[in-house]
C-alpha cells in the first residue's frame, strides 16, 4: 500500500514534517537555557527555521492527503505510533555538546537532501518548500559544525563531552539513508533522490569535521532503526505528550 | 462599490504602506516579500507574499497590514497568497533599500556567493567577511553571532566606536 504514489508521497512528506518538527522542539527546549545569550537566540533561531518548515511540509501533506488534516492536526493530534521522523531528532536534548552534535549529524544530510530536492523533485511545491529550506540549512551546518569544531578542540572537559556525544548519536545516524518501499516510490516518481545516495559526501564532510576537531570517529556499524515505522525510543512519547497538552486540553482553540 | 482602475502600479503605490514591522524603514516590495497585486475577474485583488524564512513570525502580521491597507484604498475583497519559488533572496533589496537599512542601523546584506568553501569557513581558513560598521563606517567589525534578533539577521561588533549592530544575512 505505502508503494502507490500517493499514499507514499504523504508518508515521505509526514517524515520530512515529522523530523523538523522534532528536531525543531528538542531545540526549543534551550530557549532560556542557553549556555551564553548569543547561544540562546542561535538555538531559538534555528528551532525556528525547522519548526516553519516543519509547518510547511506537514500542510502540503495534508493538501496531498485531502482527508481534512491540516498541519495543526498533524502536529497535535497524532500519536507517537503515527509520527514517522527518525530516531536521531528525538533523544533528549542533552547538555550543549549532545545538542550540537546531533545537530551537525542532521545538519550535514540536511544541507544534502535539500539541494537534491530543490534540484531534482519534480515536485514543485516540495521543491520551493526546499530551496529555502537549503538556504537556512547551510547556516544551521555552519553554526553546528564550528561549535563541533571548537568543542572538540577545545578544552580537555569540552572535547571528552563532545567525543560521547558522538558515540551516542552515532548509531542512530544510519537510519537517515535506510530506503523503503516509500523511498523506491519517491525515487520512481522523481520526487526524491535514493537517501543511500547522500551517504558518501555527508561521510565525507562529517569524517572532515570530526577530524578537524580532533575527535574519533565511532567504530560502530550497528544502526538502531524504527522511526519511519513509528516505531520509537521511549523519548518521543514524553516529548509529545508536553508538546501536544495544551492543543489536546482545548481542541480549536485560537488566541 | 466604485470601480477602482486596479492598475497594477496603483496596487502596489497602496501597498507600499506596508511596511516589515521588524524593519519598519523598508515595504514589503522593498524586502522583495511582496512579489505580485492584480485584480482578479471576481474583482478581488489578489496579492502574492513570499516569506523570507520558513519561520519568519512577521508574515502574520504582513498578510492583516496588506488587507487593511487594500480596504482602506477601497478594495474590500483580498486574497493573499504565499509563494515559495522562487525562493526569497537577499538579492532582491534594491541599492536604495540598502542605503535605508544602513541608515537605519542595520548593515545591508553582503552580495551572495553560495559555494560549498564558504560552508564550514573553520576547516577553509577563509578571511573573514569586511561588513562596515552602519554607525560609523568603520571596517573592523567582527562577527559575534549569525543569528541575531530575527531570523534574518546576525549580531555584529563594531571595535572602532563600541558599537553593537545587526546585519542582514545574505540568503
Amino acid at each position: 500500500m505505502t508503494g502507490t504514489p500517493g499514499v507514499a508521497l504523504v508518508e515521505y512528506l509526514l517524515r520530512l514534517g515529522d523530523d523538523r518538527l522534532v528536531l525543531g522542539h528538542r531545540v526549543s527546549e534551550w530557549c532560556g537555557h542557553g549556555p551564553i545569550l548569543e547561544e540562546d537566540i542561535a538555538l531559538s533561531n534555528i528551532a525556528l527555521d525547522l519548526i516553519g518548515q516543519a509547518n510547511l511540509l506537514l500542510g502540503l501533506a495534508g493538501r496531498e492527503e485531502g482527508a481534512g488534516r491540516d498541519q495543526d492536526s498533524l502536529a497535535y493530534f497524532r500519536g507517537e505510533r503515527e509520527y514517522r521522523n527518525c530516531l536521531l531528532v528525538e533523544l533528549p536534548k542533552g547538555d550543549f555538546a549532545f545538542t550540537i552534535v546531533r545537530q551537525f549529524l542532521f545538519d550535514a544530510y540536511d544541507v544534502l537532501l535539500t539541494e537534491a530536492l530543490q534540484q531534482q523533485s519534480v515536485h514543485a511545491d516540495l521543491a520551493g518548500i526546499a530551496a529555502k529550506a537549503h538556504k537556512e540549512a547551510r547556516y544551521h551546518l555552519r553554526h553546528s559544525a564550528e561549535w563541533v569544531i571548537k568543542l572538540g578542540d577545545g578544552t580537555p572537559e569540552s572535547h571528552e563531552r563532545v567525543q560521547r556525544a558522538l558515540d551516542e548519536c552515532w548509531r542512530f545516524t544510519g537510519e537517515l539513508f535506510l530506503a523503503d518501499a516509500v523511498d523506491a516510490a519517491m525515487q520512481q516518481a522523481g520526487i526524491a533522490p535514493d537517501p543511500a545516495s547522500l551517504q558518501p559526501r555527508w561521510q565525507q564532510r562529517v569524517e572532515e569535521v570530526v577530524a578537524a576537531a580532533t575527535l574519533a570517529l565511532p567504530k560502530t556499524g550497528y544502526v538502531q532503526r524504527g522511526g519511519r515505522d513509528g516505531r520509537h525510543t521511549e523519548h518521543l512519547g514524553i516529548m509529545l505528550a508536553e508538546m501536544q497538552s495544551v492543543a489536546r486540553a482545548f481542541p480549536g482553540g485560537t488566541w | 462599490m466604485v470601480a477602482k482602475s486596479g492598475d497594477r502600479r496603483e496596487l502596489f503605490r497602496i501597498l507600499d504602506a506596508v511596511k516589515d514591522p521588524e524593519v519598519p524603514v523598508l515595504s514589503v516590495e522593498e524586502l522583495g516579500v511582496l512579489r505580485d497585486a492584480t485584480v482578479a475577474p471576481d474583482g478581488a485583488v489578489e496579492v502574492a507574499i513570499t516569506p523570507t524564512y520558513s519561520g519568519c513570525p512577521a508574515m502574520h502580521t504582513i498578510e492583516a497590514d496588506i488587507v487593511a491597507a487594500l480596504h482602506e484604498a477601497g478594495y474590500p475583497d483580498v486574497r493573499v497568497q504565499t509563494v515559495f519559488t522562487p525562493a526569497w533572496t537577499t538579492d532582491w533589496i534594491s541599492a536604495e533599500a540598502r542605503e535605508k537599512l544602513r541608515a537605519y542601523g542595520i548593515a545591508p546584506p553582503s552580495p551572495r556567493t553560495g559555494g560549498d568553501d564558504e560552508l564550514i569557513p573553520l576547516l577553509r581558513r577563509r578571511a573573514p567577511e569586511v561588513v562596515p560598521c552602519p554607525y560609523c563606517g568603520s571596517e573592523e567589525t567582527v562577527l559575534k553571532s549569525e543569528f541575531g534578533s530575527t531570523a534574518c539577521k546576525s549580531i555584529r561588533f563594531c571595535t572602532s566606536c563600541q558599537q553593537p549592530f545587526e546585519q542582514f544575512k545574505a540568503i
